[in-house]
């Protein structure tokens, strides 16, 4: 609050010279235009938004152009800083300039730039935050999506596609507001927490005005050498029934949108869901294993050796019994008949006052031609599941995730011309 | 928390800095700047002589009323006039909180008159060093009583007077208008909208609202000049202000106050915090101004 000073510091004569080092006065650049965020620039007084192309020279890099937006088929990164926000405008209009906005900066996120190049005026805070100076683009992805609530705000409800509308309300849901839906989310992925966060970070501030930040929820994931499946916080594989990304004719099947303005975008559930680890922990190994329907260490179904081993929930023993009870996670997952790629991430985000207990879980992220997809799986899960008794959901949120973008096109383009 | 800043230089004269182009000032080199490498080592490149001044007599008006405003209070309290001295109290804060930049800038004065207890432990010291206004607020809301505190008051009047006489010969250089303007605001961020700046009197609106028109009327000095170089910027300044102000307007009282932080909801302050940041972002490029 004060400074170490002598006491009569005002009487003292103060010089030039050391006026101006001491508040940095002398200290101007002079530089149009480089004051406020890129994205944007002026010529001839027109506002030209820059096309920025992938940086191929760039250490860790996933591309932003193609047909379909990053973060979705991507290998699953370490980290995850999701972002639900809301929008603050009620025109198009203005929704497109967003877009159109963030697009290029997007790009420069992910080529491990800065969002703008430095500004040399230092009297005004500068383009970037910094945080992300110096670390290179650490795989990071940005997938945006717009949520049903979007529509009904920008009044382009004729756009809305019928599919994307609120979850329904599942049993042992207990839906917190500050966790549950928004008009807009932001997926940024990467193998670096600071990366990640750095981006929507400044995203939303690019946007200040515009969106408020709803939720938010960062993530992590862990990867067992040679790249196998990363296991959720009660240790089990999470993700071993998902479609090969690299199969097109499956991602095709399950995950891509196959008409219309969203065609190969997708949609996005994300789900915050608290893990009472405490309770978790005092369960025997065999219920842990009859909860999930698989073996823990090796995540083979139960009575199998092979992780990916055919999941038969068909078979019985000796006595009749289902080999893989019926009240199983994975059973009653499977036995719904719908697929859905899930990318979801761990959390710990500190003690939960009420409780004293881990305030920690999975945030469920799945990506679907359909929310039907999801759902059907979630009504399977229903009361039977054996994993609610662990489990509380605390969040829910449905996104419809624009198509990828072609260079010199920018982020939802395909919305607006059907407008 | 405040962070003195020295931003004003005592000088014989007053001679001010802008735009000065003095031999000696072009020749400082850039070795304490923080940013890359290619900052220039320039002069401000525009003349804001005319702008410093207004906001000078700006903030010796608001002194002089801060300084009225103070003896009547002091007055009250130590008549031992309780209701009364706390209907003074919060609108004679509001003076200081208006030109808080300057007020800050004098070393150990800001935090003698406007220290909070949890400054003052904050540095490792005892209720004993606390002095100021809140030390009042404190025997006022918190006990009920003057009893006991005329010297605190006396001191008070006396931190008052020398604050008022060293604005008399404050220089006010381009930084402190164009950082004092976003330091309203975080004052704002950081204590008035949790309501941590009058823990004892809930008046926490009347600083919030001061706070907002010291930043608004820097903006208001610096207009012209703004509009020439980024008219748009001046747009959305008026819309995120008048937003700000529409809201606050929610909470006034019908004696021209406002109510007590008490009264807000979390979701009040929540709305209130994001139009102050939505303000805060656009105020910040202020600074263009010496381009």
């Amino acid at each position: 609050m004060t400074s170490k000073h002598d006491e009569k510091w005002y009487n003292k004569k103060i010089s030039r010279r050391d006026m101006l080092k001491l508040t940095g006065a002398g200290v101007a650049g002079v530089a149009i235009g480089a004051t406020g965020l890129g994205g944007v620039m002026k010529v001839m007084g027109q506002d030209v938004f820059e096309v920025v192309a992938d940086d191929s020279t760039t250490e860790n890099k996933v591309n932003f152009y193609g047909t379909h937006q990053s973060g979705i088929a991507t290998p699953v990164q370490k980290h995850i800083y999701f972002a639900s926000l809301n929008v603050l405008f009620t025109s198009k209009a203005e929704f497109q300039a967003l877009l159109q906005k963030w697009t290029p900066l997007m790009v420069r996120l992910m080529n491990g730039e800065l969002m703008v190049d430095h500004a040399t005026n230092v009297r005004v805070p500068t383009g970037d935050t910094g945080e992300a100076s110096g670390l290179d683009a650490s795989n990071l992805t940005i997938t945006v999506g717009v949520g049903p609530s979007l529509f009904s705000k920008l009044n382009m409800k004729q756009l809305q596609p019928k599919t994307l509308k609120d979850l329904p309300h599942f049993p042992k849901d207990q839906l917190q507001e500050n966790l549950t839906g928004g008009d807009l989310c932001i997926q940024a992925c990467a193998d670096d927490p600071q990366v990640a966060f750095h981006a929507v970070r400044n995203l939303v501030r690019a946007a200040s005005g515009l969106v408020e930040i709803h939720w938010s929820q960062a993530g992590f994931n862990s990867f067992p050498a040679h790249e196998g499946t990363p296991r959720n916080l009660f240790a089990f594989k999470d993700g071993t029934g998902n479609p090969l990304i690299t199969d097109k004719k499956a991602m095709n099947e399950i995950v891509w949108v196959q008409g219309g303005w969203l065609k190969n975008g997708t949609y996005l559930v994300a789900r915050p869901i608290q893990m009472h680890l405490e309770t978790w922990d005092r369960t025997s190994l065999k219920d842990q294993e009859a909860t999930f329907g698989r073996h823990r260490e090796s995540g083979a179904p139960i009575g199998k050796k092979d992780e990916f081993a055919k999941f038969d929930i068909e078979e019985k023993d000796l006595e009749g019994k289902y080999i893989i009870p019926e009240t199983s996670h994975v059973h009653l997952a499977v036995k719904s008949g719908a697929k859905m790629l899930r990318r979801s991430f761990s959390y710990a985000s500190g003690v939960l006052s009420k409780t004293g207990t881990h305030d920690a879980g999975l945030l469920f992220i799945s990506f679907q031609q359909d929310p039907a997809q999801f759902i059907a799986v979630q009504n399977s899960l229903g009361r039977l599941d054996k994993m609610n008794e662990y489990v509380t959901h605390r969040g829910s949120a449905v996104f419809a995730c624009f198509p990828g973008v072609e260079k010199g096109s920018y982020l939802g383009e395909a919305l607006f011309n059907s407008l | 928390m405040k962070k003195a800043k020295f931003y004003s230089a005592l000088m014989v004269g007053g001679l001010l800095l802008a735009g000065c182009g003095n031999d000696e000032a072009s020749k400082v080199e850039s070795e304490e700047t923080t940013q890359s490498e290619n900052v220039e080592s320039t002069e401000v490149a525009t003349d804001l002589t005319a702008e410093l001044q207004s906001y000078q007599q700006f903030a010796l008006e608001q002194m002089d009323q801060f300084l009225i405003e103070t003896e009547k209070f002091v007055e009250l309290f130590k008549a031992g006039d309780i209701e009364g001295a706390k209907a003074a109290y919060a609108p004679a804060r509001m003076y200081f909180e208006r030109s808080e930049p300057i007020a800050e800038s004098f070393g150990d004065l800001d935090p003698r008159i406007d220290g909070r207890l949890a400054d003052i432990e904050e540095e490792g010291k005892g209720k004993e060093e606390w002095s100021g206004y809140h030390k009042l607020e404190y025997a006022l809301w918190e006990e009920n009583t003057t009893a006991g505190y005329e010297a605190v008051a006396d001191q008070l009047l006396a931190d008052t007077k020398e604050l008022h006489a060293l604005v008399q010969t404050v220089e006010v250089i381009p930084d402190l208008m164009i950082t004092g303007a976003v330091d309203l605001l975080n004052e704002v961020s950081t204590s008035k909208i949790s309501g941590e700046e009058e823990i004892y009197s809930h008046t926490d609106l009347y600083d919030f609202k001061a706070n907002i028109e010291g930043a608004e009327k820097i903006f208001e000095i610096l207009r012209p000049k703004l509009e020439a170089k980024d008219a748009a910027l001046v747009t959305t300044l008026d819309e995120k202000f008048k937003a700000v102000d529409d809201l606050l307007a929610n909470y006034a009282t019908a004696d021209g106050g406002y109510v007590s932080y008490l009264d807000l909801t979390d979701a009040d302050t929540k709305a209130l915090a994001a139009a102050v940041n939505q303000l805060g972002e656009p105020l910040s490029q202020m600074g263009i101004v010496v381009e």
